[in-house]
C-alpha cells in the first residue's frame, strides 16, 4: 500500500482560450473525462488559465488540495510551458512535474467537426496524464555566459544593435561581408517620409561603430562556423584579404590617384554598377573604415601578376599595401549572437515583360536613388544613360511583390520610397511623375500626410497594374528609348496606354541569396516568406529558437528604417540581458547513461554530433558529458542495452504518452 | 465497426524543431485537416526508438507518422539521417509482423510547412483509411517460425544500427 504522501495526484486544468477552444471542443465533457482517468484528483475548465486567476487557482489547488502532478490542456507547450512550470514552481512543486496537452493549435484550431476534436482532444489529455505520473523532479543547470555579443551584418538594424550594446559597456564583435558597413540605407540620398539626409543620420553612426572602444569591426568579412551554445559560441571569422592593410592605411587615397588606371574603368557594385571604379577603390566616399579594397579580379598585379605596383610606391613608407595579403581566420568566443543580415532587393530581369536589362531606360529604385543621390555616379544629377533628363516618369509599383508568381507578400517599403522617389525626381527634373500602384499603403507616423503631400506637388496616381512596357515604334526611321505602358486602369475600368522616357521599377524586398546558409549555421528556421524565423510573431519577435541568436532588421521580415532601429535596440536589449545574468539555466533533459549496466559497445559513440560520449577504457563504459550533451535523444533510441536514460523524454514516459495517446483503441488499457 | 466508418487512429511523433513548430503553425493560420494523427512532442526525431512505433502498433494504433526537419536542418546537425535509417528499417520489418508497410510514414516538414504538414495528415489518413483498421494485436500469435523471424530481426537491428553515415 502507497503512502498517502506518494501518492500520485494529478490536477488536470482544461483552458477555454476565451472561445478559441471552447468553439469547438466541449470543455466540460473533456473534463469530465479526465476525472475519470486513472490518478487524476481533479479536473476543471477555466476561460483563461493563463490569466492570473487562471494561475492562481493551479497555485491554490496545489496547496489545498495536494496536488503533486499538473496537467495543462491549452494551447502549444512552445507557448505556455514556461509560463505554468513556473506556476508550479510558485507553488512548491518541482516545474518539471507539469505537462500541457496541445488542444488549441493541434485540435481546436484545425479541426472542423466538434466530435472529432472532443476525441483528439481527449487523448492528448490522456496521454499528458499517463505521462504526467511518470515525471521525476528535475534540476536545472547552469552555465556562465560570456559577456561578449557578434553582432552579424552592419546594415543599420547591426550599426544600431552594436552602438546600444557598447552604450551598455559590453564588448561587440561586429562581422560585415563587405568592405564598409552601411547596409542599403547608406544607398539612399533622402529617408522617407521626413526626407532627411540619409548620410546625415547614417554618417555619425558608423564613425561611433569605427571610434566606440568596445566594439571590433571585422569588414571584408565572414563568419566561417559556429559551435557551441547559448552563453558560450565559439566563432570563427574569415577575413578575406583586402589587401591594403587596415592598421597602417590612414585613408590619404593616394593608391587609388597612383593606380595604373589612369581613369575608373570598371562598374562600382555599390554604385549598381552605374559608376565606375578603379581597381583599388573606395566603395563610396563615406565608407567605414574608411579604407580603400583592392578588388583581385581587375588588379592586374593580382590576376595577371603583371604591374608596374603605383599603388605600393604611392603608399610609400606607410607599406600599407599588401598585395601578397591572403585570407585570415579569427576565433572569437561570445555569449549571444545577434543576426542583421538584411535583405536583397529583388531583381526584376525575370518579368521580361518589363523589360529590365534589355530597355536601357527601366531603371530599379535601387539604381535611382544612386542617381539622385550628392554622391552617387551622377553626383545627384537624375539623367538617363544618354544623358538627357527625362520629362516624363512612370513609377511601376509592387515588381516582385503581392504577385503569385514572385512574392506574396507585401514588401511594406515601396509604396512609400516610391513616393519619396516621386517627390525627388520631380524636385530635380520637374518631369510629369506617374505612380501606377494597387494599393496605396502608407501606414505609419507622418506617412499619409506624406502622402498628400507628394499628391500636392502634381504627382500622379493611377490605380492598376502595368501589364506591358515596350519601345515606341521608330518615327521617321529613328528609334527612340521612349516606351509606352499599358496600365490597367481600374478607376476608369479601361485599359490606358502612355508614354514615357524613364522607368522606375519599385522592386520588392526578398530574403538574401544564403539565407539557407545562414540559418543553419545558426540553428535558426525560416518563415513561408523565406525570411528568418523568430520564435513567436507576437510575443517573442526577436528571440529564435536558438537561446543564445536573436533577430534584428529586415532578416526578419520586411520593414522600414524606424522599425528596423526598434527592432535592433530590441534585440540589443535580449542579448544584454542575457550576457548581463552571466548564467543561462539550461532545460535538464540530457542523455545519462547507467553504467553498471553499459555493455561498453560504443554504439552511442559516434551517434553524437557533439562527442559528448566519451568512452572510459578502463572501465569499458561510455558516458555522456553533460555540459556538451543537448538532449537530442539519438543516443538512447540507438542503446541496444536499453541503459541511456532520455532525461524528460524517457522510454517510460513516451510509452506512457503513446498509451494514452491510444485511450480508445484499448479500451481496457487505462482501467489497468 | 464497417470500414466505411473506419477513422485510423495514427499515433504521430514529431520533433520539437521543426516538425512541432510546423504542427502549431498549421494551428495558427487555422489550415484543418484530419482529426486522425495524435501528436507526441520529442526533441528530435532522432529520439523515436523503433519500440516506440512497434508499441504504437501493439497498442492498437492503424498507423504512425514520424515527421521531422529535412535532411540537413536537423536542429542536431544530422540525427535525422538516424531515423531515416530507422524507417527504412521498420520498413523492413513490419511486414515480417503482418503489418502493411504503408501503416508507417516519415516526412519532413520544416517549421514554416504547417501545409506540408497539414497535406501529409490528410493524406495519411485517407490511405490508412483505405488500408482499413490493423488487427495485429488479435491477429498476433506466437509460433516458432515467427520468434525465428524476430530474433533474425533483432540482430539485423543491431547490424543496422552499426553502421555510420
Ligand atoms: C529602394 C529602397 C528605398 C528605401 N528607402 C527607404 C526610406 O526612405 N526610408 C526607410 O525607412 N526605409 C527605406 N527602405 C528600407 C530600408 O532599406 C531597410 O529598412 C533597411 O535598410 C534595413 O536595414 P538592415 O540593416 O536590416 O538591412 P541591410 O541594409 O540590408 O543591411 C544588412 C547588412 O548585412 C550585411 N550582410 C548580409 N549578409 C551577411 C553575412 N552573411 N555576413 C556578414 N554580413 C552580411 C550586408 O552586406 C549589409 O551591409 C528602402 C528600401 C529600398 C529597397
Ligand atoms: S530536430 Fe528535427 S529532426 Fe532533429
Amino acid at each position: 500500500m502507497i503512502a498517502p504522501k506518494d501518492e500520485t495526484r494529478i490536477g488536470v486544468y482544461v483552458c477555454h482560450c476565451g472561445t478559441n477552444i471552447s468553439a469547438v471542443i466541449d470543455v466540460e465533457a473533456l473534463a469530465e473525462f479526465a476525472r475519470g482517468l486513472p490518478q487524476v484528483a481533479l479536473a476543471r475548465d477555466y476561460k483563461y488559465m493563463c490569466s492570473d486567476p487562471g494561475q492562481e487557482l493551479i497555485k491554490q489547488d496545489i496547496v489545498d488540495k495536494k496536488l503533486n502532478r499538473i496537467v495543462v490542456a491549452a494551447c502549444s507547450p512552445l507557448l505556455h510551458e514556461a509560463t505554468f512550470r513556473r506556476v508550479a514552481e510558485d507553488a512548491g512543486l518541482n516545474p518539471f512535474l507539469v505537462q500541457m496537452a496541445n488542444i488549441r493549435e493541434q485540435v481546436a484550431w484545425v479541426t472542423d467537426d466538434p466530435v472529432d476534436a472532443l476525441a483528439k482532444a481527449k487523448a492528448h489529455v490522456a496521454a499528458a496524464v499517463r505521462r504526467v505520473s511518470k515525471h521525476e523532479p528535475l534540476e536545472r543547470r547552469s552555465v556562465d555566459v560570456t559577456p561578449r555579443v557578434l553582432v552579424v551584418g552592419g546594415g543599420i538594424a547591426g550599426i544600431q544593435a552594436s552602438l546600444t550594446l557598447a552604450e551598455a559597456g559590453k564588448e561587440v564583435i561586429l562581422v560585415e561581408r563587405e568592405p564598409s558597413i552601411g547596409g542599403h540605407m547608406s544607398m539612399f540620398d533622402k529617408t522617407f517620409p521626413t526626407l532627411d539626409c540619409a548620410a546625415c543620420i547614417l554618417t555619425p553612426k558608423m564613425t561611433a561603430v569605427k571610434d566606440e572602444r568596445n566594439i571590433r569591426l571585422l569588414t571584408y568579412s565572414e563568419i566561417e562556423s559556429v559551435e557551441g551554445a547559448v552563453g558560450n559560441y565559439k566563432v570563427k571569422v574569415r577575413r578575406k584579404a583586402r589587401y591594403i592593410s587596415e592598421e597602417k592605411c590612414v585613408g590619404c587615397m593616394a593608391c587609388i590617384d597612383q593606380c595604373v588606371f589612369t581613369k575608373p574603368k570598371f562598374p562600382n557594385e555599390y554604385d549598381q554598377g552605374l559608376g565606375l571604379r578603379k581597381p583599388v577603390y573606395m566603395p563610396f566616399p563615406q565608407a567605414v573604415p574608411p579604407v580603400p579594397i583592392i578588388d583581385p579580379e581587375t588588379c592586374l598585379q593580382l590576376s595577371k601578376g603583371k604591374c608596374k605596383q603605383n599603388c605600393v610606391e604611392a603608399c610609400g613608407e606607410r607599406g600599407a599595401v599588401l598585395l601578397d595579403q591572403e585570407d585570415t581566420i579569427e576565433e572569437f568566443e561570445v555569449g549571444a549572437i545577434i543576426v542583421a543580415t538584411g535583405f536583397k532587393a529583388f531583381d526584376p530581369s525575370v518579368m521580361p515583360y518589363y523589360g529590365y536589362g534589355r530597355l536601357p531606360n527601366v531603371y530599379t529604385s535601387l539604381e535611382v536613388e544612386r542617381l539622385v543621390n550628392a554622391a552617387g555616379p551622377t553626383g545627384g544629377k537624375l539623367v538617363l544613360r544618354d544623358g538627357s533628363v527625362p520629362k516624363r516618369v512612370v513609377i511601376v509599383h509592387c515588381v516582385g511583390s503581392r504577385d503569385k508568381n514572385y512574392h506574396t507578400y507585401c514588401s511594406r517599403v515601396c509604396c512609400m520610397y516610391s513616393l519619396k522617389l516621386a517627390h525627388l525626381v520631380k524636385e530635380k527634373t520637374d518631369a510629369e511623375i506617374y505612380n501606377c500602384y494597387i494599393d496605396m499603403r502608407t501606414s505609419g507616423k507622418g506617412f499619409e500626410e506624406f502622402y498628400n503631400r507628394v499628391q500636392d506637388e502634381g504627382v500622379h496616381f493611377i490605380r492598376g497594374k502595368v501589364g506591358d512596357i515596350s519601345l515606341v515604334p521608330p518615327e521617321n526611321g529613328e528609334q527612340s528609348n521612349r516606351m509606352t505602358i499599358q496600365v490597367d486602369d481600374t478607376l476608369l475600368g479601361k485599359v490606358r496606354n502612355f508614354d514615357v522616357d524613364m522607368v522606375i521599377l519599385a522592386v520588392g524586398l526578398e530574403p538574401q541569396p544564403d539565407t539557407d546558409d545562414v540559418r543553419r549555421m545558426f540553428g535558426m528556421s525560416c518563415s513561408t516568406e523565406g525570411f528568418f524565423l523568430e520564435k513567436h510573431p507576437k510575443l517573442a519577435p526577436v528571440n529564435t529558437a536558438n537561446d543564445g541568436v536573436f533577430l534584428a532588421g529586415v532578416c526578419q521580415g520586411v520593414k522600414d528604417i524606424p522599425d528596423t532601429v526598434a527592432q535592433a535596440d530590441a534585440a540589443a536589449a535580449k542579448a544584454l540581458a542575457l550576457i548581463d545574468r552571466g548564467t543561462f539555466e539550461l532545460e535538464p533533459n540530457t542523455a545519462v547513461i547507467d553504467e553498471d549496466n553499459c555493455s561498453g559497445c560504443r554504439i552511442c559513440n559516434n551517434l553524437c554530433p557533439y562527442d559528448a560520449i566519451e568512452y572510459d577504457e578502463e572501465k569499458e563504459v561510455s558516458r555522456v558529458i553533460p555540459e556538451l550533451c543537448k538532449g537530442c535523444g539519438t543516443c538512447v533510441a540507438a542503446c541496444p542495452a536499453g541503459v541511456i536514460t532520455g532525461v524528460h523524454f524517457t522510454n517510460d514516459q513516451i510509452f506512457a504518452e503513446i498509451e494514452g495517446m491510444l485511450f480508445d483503441a484499448m479500451p481496457d488499457l487505462l482501467a489497468v | 465497426m464497417s470500414d466505411e466508418t473506419f477513422e485510423p487512429k495514427i499515433v504521430g511523433f514529431m520533433c520539437n524543431w521543426c516538425s512541432y513548430t510546423a504542427s502549431d503553425l498549421a494551428g495558427t493560420a487555422r489550415m484543418k485537416h484530419a482529426p486522425n494523427v495524435r501528436i507526441i512532442r520529442v526533441m528530435c526525431s532522432g529520439r523515436v526508438d523503433p519500440t516506440f512505433v512497434l508499441k504504437a502498433f501493439s497498442l492498437g494504433a492503424d498507423a504512425v507518422l514520424i515527421a521531422g526537419c529535412h535532411p540537413g536542418d536537423c536542429h542536431y546537425q544530422n540525427q535525422n539521417y538516424k531515423t531515416i535509417r530507422r524507417h527504412a528499417m521498420l520498413k523492413y520489418i513490419l511486414p515480417q509482423m503482418g503489418i502493411e508497410p504503408e501503416r508507417i510514414r516519415l516526412v519532413w516538414a520544416s517549421a514554416a510547412e504547417g501545409q506540408i504538414l497539414a497535406d501529409a495528415i490528410d493524406k495519411l489518413s485517407e490511405d490508412v483509411r483505405k488500408l482499413g483498421p490493423l488487427r495485429w494485436a488479435d491477429n498476433w500469435e506466437e509460433n516458432g517460425e515467427r520468434l525465428e523471424a524476430l530474433e533474425s530481426i533483432v540482430k539485423e537491428h543491431e547490424e543496422a544500427m552499426e553502421v555510420q553515415p
